[in-house]
């Protein structure tokens, strides 16, 4: 696939990391803020060819993993109902809530379905004007546009029975979170690049500035993730702490303009928990109250779901990048992806997925 | 979650409110929102998350990158070669 292999090329990565073992001198730790990343690092076995000292923090952009265990226990409330039907990017249905998935939901009658694209709940709720269609938009920046545009497109349709049940997090505000806090040991960013696709990199100049750490707008495949390693640890060596566009090909520093409008129209940035990780101040949006009539969490009543955290799980501890899952006693036994007791276990983004999925038992972390 | 796939525009429809058209990701074609690529053409790259393009791809500043990166390699296999020959026994300068 064009700009996929060219972007794996082996001789090219060794060449990279040759230099980056030419360049580290000092120890250094590095967080990828995406989990797409982290999949990407550990399925090539990037992080088995660093330098000595030089450490990569997974971070906690996955979606899935931040989603609240409330809002997702509101989803399965609203989803059992008769007249109801949920629609989810797929990875959340396996996600353990309080009491069971959304999975679950489905096997004992629920109408729980995946869609692709925001664009085809809307669809489902135009065929089905006797049901209600409720769109679990969950995400990043990445995804708040296509989710914002589902409700636009739902009230030029005049539809009554569509609504959308909203997680949407931003991560600037969960990055500063992690430098603020006082067990931080985080010293460069790799920023996510399809986040920066929509929003562009002015927002991180002053979170570099105040917190002194570079800041890398990096790619997916091997080849970018090797360089945006290289030129956050040139910084660092160099003592600079500024942002750096690794993803050219992509990333432009104003983003994308039509897609940042839409949000705009829609959501309005607010503080916002993040499951393991608490209350993000301006850490996500929220429907403005022009188009409260599309919040579901406000149509059905889900006043009565009460969350509990399982309290064997540290998913919160790894998506902080302060443990690994090695050091969880349910990893791999009894937690496994098909028998998830967290969300990082869950999602092709979740950190103990990536280490589950390609080996990274107990003894090779250790 | 923030899967970015490319995929070649093979279509563009411009009826309704949404810039709607077909692209390819080699070989399976899917309907997807061009709204936000409004510069894009048939024949483009755009980067494609969740039935949205948010993106396009630069052809240039790939090239660029890549072109950037093999003069790295050369560099590095270069010096390669010449530690190798430093190394080699008859090779030390005399001292
Ligand atoms: S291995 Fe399972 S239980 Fe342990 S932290 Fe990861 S998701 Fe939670």
């Amino acid at each position: 696939m064009k700009y996929m292999d060219e972007f794996r090329d082996p001789t090219l990565v060794q060449a990279v990391i040759a230099e980056l073992w030419r360049t580290a001198v000092r120890p250094h730790v590095i967080m990828e803020i995406c989990g797409g990343q982290t999949h990407a690092i550990v399925r090539s076995g990037l992080d088995r060819l660093l330098p000595p000292g030089l450490t990569l923090a997974h971070g906690p952009g996955c979606p899935v993993c931040v989603t609240p265990l409330e809002t997702l226990d509101q989803a399965m409330a609203i989803a059992c109902r008769p007249d109801v039907i949920f629609t989810s990017y797929g990875d959340m249905l396996r996600v353990p809530g309080s009491d069971g998935d959304l999975f679950g939901v489905r096997a004992r009658g629920g109408d729980v379905r995946v869609v692709y694209s925001p664009l085809d709940a809307v669809r489902l709720a135009q065929e089905n004007p006797a049901r209600q269609v409720v769109f679990f938009a969950i995400g990043f920046e990445t995804t708040a546009p296509a989710n914002a545009t589902s409700v636009v497109q739902a009230r030029r349709l005049g539809l009554r029975n569509f609504t959308i049940l909203a997680s949407q997090v931003c991560v600037p505000g969960a990055m500063r979170a992690i430098l603020s806090s006082p067990d931080n040991r985080v010293e460069a960013f790799l920023a996510a690049g399809h986040v920066c696709t929509v929003m562009g990199w002015r927002e991180y100049t002053p979170i570099a500035r105040e917190h002194g750490v570079p800041i890398v707008v990096t790619g997916f495949e091997p080849l970018d993730i090797a360089r945006g390693i290289l030129l956050a640890v040139k910084q660092l060596e160099a003592g600079r702490a500024e942002v750096e566009n690794a993803y050219e090909r992509v990333v432009t520093e104003p983003g994308n303009p039509g897609a940042q409008t839409a949000v705009r129209e829609v959501f309005r940035v607010g503080d916002r928990v993040w499951r393991g990780l608490g209350v993000i101040p301006d850490g996500g949006l929220h429907l403005r109250d022009e188009w409260s009539e599309f919040d579901a969490a406000k149509r059905f009543d889900v006043s009565r779901v009460k969350p509990v955290e399982s309290p064997i799980c540290i998913a919160g501890e790894i998506l902080k990048g302060l443990r690994l899952p090695a050091d969880c006693p349910a990893f791999d036994d009894p937690c496994t992806p098909d028998h998830p007791l967290g969300a990082t276990m869950v999602s092709a983004e979740g950190t103990c997925n990536a280490y589950h999925r390609y080996g990274r038992g107990r003894e090779e972390t250790e | 979650m923030c899967l970015g796939v490319p995929a070649r525009i093979t279509e563009i429809r411009d009826e309704g409110p949404l810039r709607m058209g077909s692209v390819d990701f080699g070989g399976v074609s899917r309907e997807v929102c061009l709204d936000w690529v409004p510069q894009a053409g048939v024949g483009d790259h755009v980067l494609v998350h969740a039935g949205f393009a948010i993106g396009v791809i630069d052809e240039a500043e790939a090239q660029q990158t890549l072109r950037l990166l093999a003069e790295l390699a050369a560099a590095s296999a270069a010096e390669d070669r010449d530690r190798e020959a430093r190394q080699r026994p008859g090779a030390e300068p005399p001292s």
